[in-house]
């Protein structure tokens, strides 16, 4: 920058930086480190390295690996993020070419709707979906004794609550990328005879696989560490951010919950670095 | 022929998107209000009426807690923003090139943990056996353990912690788009540091402000896990007030009611600050 600023202003605002980072890291550390603490409690002093939070089987030291509520959450977690992502994916993708191709009356209205679910406090999702579906399965059971258990809380209504905010995510990505696209390049494939499902396949939908891909991994992301929403929703199938709450709450916190956290940290981690992979232009050579 | 492929793909497409919106979003809001404007006189018989909404307020304890979450909520804002205003204009006009990726990329991975975890390390850190006070102690600066959990300050700096992030991502994606040129004309224009940021930069940066102040007003009055566990059982934070209704006493309607006017609430909040800004949704949360 071509402004000269006073060095003393300069070193203390560079140290600003750098205590901010201190700060932003120190939880994470914390959390990831005490699953190698060879003790009952993640706390100091250091007893020594130790795996046994990740892979031992017997209490009172039962490894993530073998416990089988922590697996069961990470199971129904996987599930519900799957389903999401692929849910949210489609229809960002449909929302895309609605909002950067079509021309339809109140457009503009219609996208603040679009927007509009980022902004609604996740618990309020959860509740009106959840007062919803019970009077739906209430109303049905009463006057037509139709038992539509999948309204009740459980894994179809978590997904559905978490698409009902992360379809918004995944839309605004989509949309970046498609405003973006050249539409000449689908005219000269028209002018060389190819069919609408053929440039649809072979020109445009290549060029939106990376945000595509890019918008399923968030979504993915988002869905796994999902809370509020998800609280509300919940039956017996919790997922893991669930099962670990319960456990905090009821159990107090064991290294085992830092095992989980350490696990949860470096997956994440790794995701979202394939998905900035993917998101980049391929060098041009 | 041509016409009638687009009215049909226009179609395909609008379908995906209104089921989307009615089913999950109108139709569940209006439930909730219905619910909410519902007495219970007898079981299984209901009446209309605003009994939910007059409890609420002749309940102290109710809006005091509302009032408290919103204050509470705007005093994390304007936190977010002072913090987190530096640290985006570093990222965006002072790093080098390289470093620059790299800080921007270590502000995301938080990102990407669950605010559970990471109130979790806030309580690994702070608790009466924590980090922070071991460290202390073995550095003799204090003889007796002490505890930093379970106050308002941990609330406070806890929310600040969870929602910088979405302050500072949008900061320097504006502050990114501003040309250099137009900080140094205002220096050579004779103004000084304060006179620039104030006449040319923050102006400048209005929209991303905005957007992040919405996004972490929003997301901290509507949050549930950090004042919980880093407040205890004193925190008393509206969604709790709103789950305790739901799930401890199984009162639907007033939960309903609750979640109404927390929605109201934090639209209010919200258009006012749009308003006073002079900024729309579309210039500012939904600008990708």
């Amino acid at each position: 920058m071509a402004i000269k600023a006073n060095p003393i202003f300069l070193t203390s605002y560079r140290l600003y930086v750098a205590a901010f980072f201190l700060f932003l890291a120190a939880p994470l550390v914390a959390a990831g480190v005490f699953a190698f603490n060879d003790s009952l409690f993640p706390s100091l002093p250091w007893q020594g390295f130790t795996l046994d939070w990740f892979f031992n089987d017997t209490e009172p030291k039962l490894g993530m690996f073998h416990d089988r509520r922590l697996l069961r959450g990470l199971y129904y977690s996987f599930v519900i993020a799957t389903g999401v992502s692929l849910l949210s994916v489609f229809v960002g993708t449909c929302n895309a070419f609605l909002f950067v191709r079509c021309d339809f009356p109140a457009k503009d209205f219609f996208y603040i709707m679009m927007v509009v679910p980022l902004v609604i406090p996740g618990v309020i999702l959860g509740i009106s979906i959840l007062l919803l579906a019970s009077t739906i399965a209430n109303g049905a059971e009463e006057t037509l004794s139709l038992d539509l258990d999948f309204l009740r809380p459980g894994i179809v209504l978590v997904v559905l609550g978490q698409f009902s905010f992360i379809t918004t995510i995944t839309s605004l990505v989509i949309v970046a990328r498609l405003r973006k696209f050249d539409q000449s390049m689908e005219e000269a494939a028209y002018n060389l005879g190819a069919s609408r499902v053929r440039v649809l396949r072979t020109i445009t939908l290549p060029f939106l696989f990376p945000a595509m891909a890019a918008a399923g991994i968030v979504a993915f992301l988002v869905s796994f560490e999902n809370f509020n929403t998800t609280l509300f929703l919940v039956g017996s199938e919790a997922p893991l951010t669930i099962t670990m709450y319960d456990r905090m709450v009821k159990v107090g916190s064991t290294p085992v919950l830092n095992a989980v956290s350490f696990f949860l940290m470096i997956g994440s981690a790794l995701l979202a670095l394939v998905s900035v992979l993917v998101q980049r232009d391929p060098p041009k050579t | 022929m041509q016409k009638d492929i687009k009215r049909l793909s226009l179609f395909l497409l609008f379908a995906p998107f209104a089921l989307w919106i009615a089913l999950l979003i109108i139709l569940p809001h209006l439930g909730m209000f219905y619910i909410s404007v519902r007495e219970k006189v007898a079981p299984r018989v209901y009446e209309f009426g605003l009994e939910n909404y007059i409890n609420f307020f002749t309940e102290p304890i109710y809006w005091n807690t509302l009032i408290r979450t919103g204050s509470m909520s705007l005093l994390v804002t304007v936190l977010a923003l002072l913090l987190g205003f530096p640290i985006a204009y570093y990222i965006a006009k002072i790093a080098g090139n390289r470093t620059r990726g790299a800080l921007f990329l270590m502000c995301l991975i938080p990102l990407w943990v669950s605010d559970l975890i990471r109130a979790f390390g806030w309580i690994l850190l702070l608790r009466e056996t924590g980090v922070v006070s071991s460290s202390l102690q073995w550095a003799g600066l204090i003889n007796t353990p002490i505890e930093f959990l379970y106050n308002d300050a941990a609330v406070i700096m806890g929310l600040v912690y969870t929602v910088i992030l979405f302050m500072i991502v949008p900061l320097v994606s504006t502050l990114d788009g501003m040309d250099n040129s137009m900080i140094e004309a205002g220096y050579n224009l004779g103004g000084n540091g304060p006179t620039v940021l104030r006449r040319i930069i923050i102006p400048y940066a209005m929209p991303g402000i905005v957007a992040g102040c919405i996004v972490v007003f929003m997301l901290t009055a509507g949050s549930y896990l950090t004042p919980i566990l880093l407040g205890g059982k004193n925190s008393s934070w509206f969604t709790e007030q709103i789950y305790d209704q739901f799930i401890t006493r199984y009162n639907w309607e007033s939960g309903a009611a609750f979640g109404f006017l927390l929605l109201a609430f934090t639209s209010l909040v919200v258009w006012a600050g749009l308003k006073l800004s002079g900024q729309t949704l579309n210039s500012t949360v939904a600008k990708s």
